[in-house]
């Protein structure tokens, strides 16, 4: 990927800002997910809660299916590869869609290295919990970063976590004396000259959305005000009780997040939310945020 | 009391805050020392000079433009003379046709099609010259771009490449299916900004603003 493609790669997020990425596993869904205002959809088989209930080796989606969805719809198709399955990513840069998430929803193909996203022209979007996470990915390739969350979870207070992390971290660096920023990289695995960056910008230089339990509008809202650039939403949407109107409400929520007699009116009258999880009574091997590094 | 001043001529361009690249466009007007804000609620509307409907995703812009009413709003301003540009779905949004979809604002008399050159593998730069805009070539960046493949015979067509329109102007709106406000180049926002009645900063006339960069949006865009 040279410096150009790479850009354009960027701009493509850019342009997602304020938005609503939403995960689809068939045509039907897509339809829904794009008349509802969504500015992107993730294409995969069975949505992280199902994933999570599943158990066993989750890995990329049928491409076929993939197909499907990209002709039944205008908006930009994302789909996932395994961590560090390089091979995956080439079948989905092959099959042209607009997007790969390099996820630690599948399970993980390599647990030494993630893809080199450098090598690829399509641009990558990786999970983060905080800031050197974020730019080891971006110094990797990534082209957008998103919370990691707990996602299939339907509760927020991860990606709250990592979101809030992010965000001290870069507080911190950005007020930091020169002298400390080594110092600062080290201890938090970040390459010197996007600590500079970082602190030059006063936040990331790529597109941060929120990502991973996000399951009503006040989620996605709450997600916004702590500075992130766009939500996805994953299970929240396709495992509620009606899905169309609660994927319109986040929509909404999303585009008014700091208007609070709009979050209002989007939250009325959704039925019930995906079932939740509590973070502590999921057991520690099946915390998905763990991988990756 | 109310004050009526003979001089008091709307001098604010707005941008369309709901989605997409507002941080770039806002970025750019900044640069070229012209008064701007954000807008996204009817009364933000009242008194805009112009208004810049940016590139994002052109179903999830006309879907909240309709639901809070605010495509009427705009119309209504239009009306009393508000000028629009639009970007890439703000030219989406713009068009008396969309191939295959409802037109939402129906300001102009062209016919595009969404997404006409294929997937994000196929965005590409290029540059081009516009003499109505600038004597410099101007950058062109083109992000999953629609294509104006049509335009009626009141609509001025800028510039033309190979088999479809890539910028037009009536005497209200402004279309370009590529993104000015991804690149270093002023030279549209100022042609919009004179469009709209008002008097860019005299060193804007460089096409190319020689300190930006690729990140200067997220001046606009700081973490909470």
């Amino acid at each position: 990927m040279d410096a150009k493609r790479y850009e354009l790669n960027v701009q493509l997020a850019q342009m997602l800002k304020g938005g609503v990425i939403m995960d689809v596993t068939n045509v039907e869904q897509a339809t829904i997910a794009e008349e509802a205002g969504a500015v992107a959809v993730m294409a995969l088989e069975r949505v992280p809660a199902d994933i999570r209930k599943d158990g066993g080796v989750a890995r990329m989606s049928d491409p076929a299916m993939i197909a499907a969805i990209k002709k039944s719809v205008t908006i930009p198709v994302m789909a996932k590869a395994r961590i560090g399955h390089f091979v995956e990513a080439q079948i989905l840069e092959a099959l042209r869609i607009d997007y790969i998430d390099e996820s630690e929803v599948l399970t993980p193909a390599d647990e030494e290295c993630h893809i080199d996203k450098t090598k690829f022209s399509i641009p990558f979007v990786c999970g983060a919990r905080n800031l050197g996470e974020a730019l080891r990915r971006i110094a990797e390739g990534a082209a957008m970063i998103r919370t990691k969350g707990e996602a299939g979870t339907g509760n927020v207070v991860e990606a709250v976590r990592h979101m809030r992390t992010m965000n001290r971290e870069i507080r911190q660096l950005a007020q930091m004396p020169i002298e400390e920023v080594t110092g600062f990289a080290k201890n938090n695995g970040i390459p010197y000259e996007l600590a500079l960056k970082i602190k030059e910008l006063g936040r990331l230089p790529v597109v941060n959305f929120a990502a991973g339990g996000i399951a009503t509008p006040a989620d996605a809202a709450l997600m916004m005000q702590l500075g992130c650039d766009g939500v996805f939403v994953g299970s929240g949407i396709f495992k509620a009780a009606d899905p169309a109107p609660r994927a319109r409400a986040i929509v909404k929520a999303t585009a008014y997040f700091n208007d609070p007699q709009k979050v209002l009116e989007a939250s009325m009258g959704l039925g019930e939310a995906m079932p939740g999880l509590e973070i502590s009574q999921i057991p520690p091997d099946q915390i998905l945020a763990k991988r990756g590094w | 009391m109310t004050l009526h001043l003979v001089s008091d001529k709307p001098s604010v361009i707005g941008v369309l805050d709901l989605q997409g690249g507002v941080h770039e466009h806002l970025e750019h007007l900044e640069q070229l020392g012209v008064s701007y804000k954000r807008v996204k609620h009817p009364s933000d509307f009242a008194d805009l000079a112009g208004l810049i409907i940016p590139g994002g995703e052109s179903s999830c812009l006309s879907r909240l433009l309709n639901i809070f009413e605010i495509k009427n709003v705009i119309l209504e301003a239009h009306r009393k003379g508000m000028k629009i540009w639009g970007t890439c779905a703000g030219a989406i949004l713009l068009a008396r046709e969309v191939v295959g979809e409802t037109p939402c604002l129906d300001l102009i008399d062209i016919k595009i099609e969404r997404n006409g050159f294929g997937s994000q593998l196929d965005s590409f730069v290029s540059e081009a010259l516009i003499p109505a805009v600038s004597a410099q070539p101007v950058p062109l960046t083109f992000i999953r771009a629609p294509k104006i493949t049509d335009a009626g015979r009141e609509v001025n067509i800028l510039l033309r490449i190979d088999d479809y329109i890539a910028a037009a102007e009536s005497e209200n709106i402004l279309v370009t299916v590529f993104h000015p406000e991804l690149t270093g180049c002023l030279a549209l926002h100022r042609y919009f900004a004179i469009k709209c009645g008002l008097k860019p900063a005299a060193n804007s006339h460089n096409c190319i603003d020689p300190l930006w960069k690729s990140s200067s949006w997220t001046k606009h865009a700081g973490i909470a």
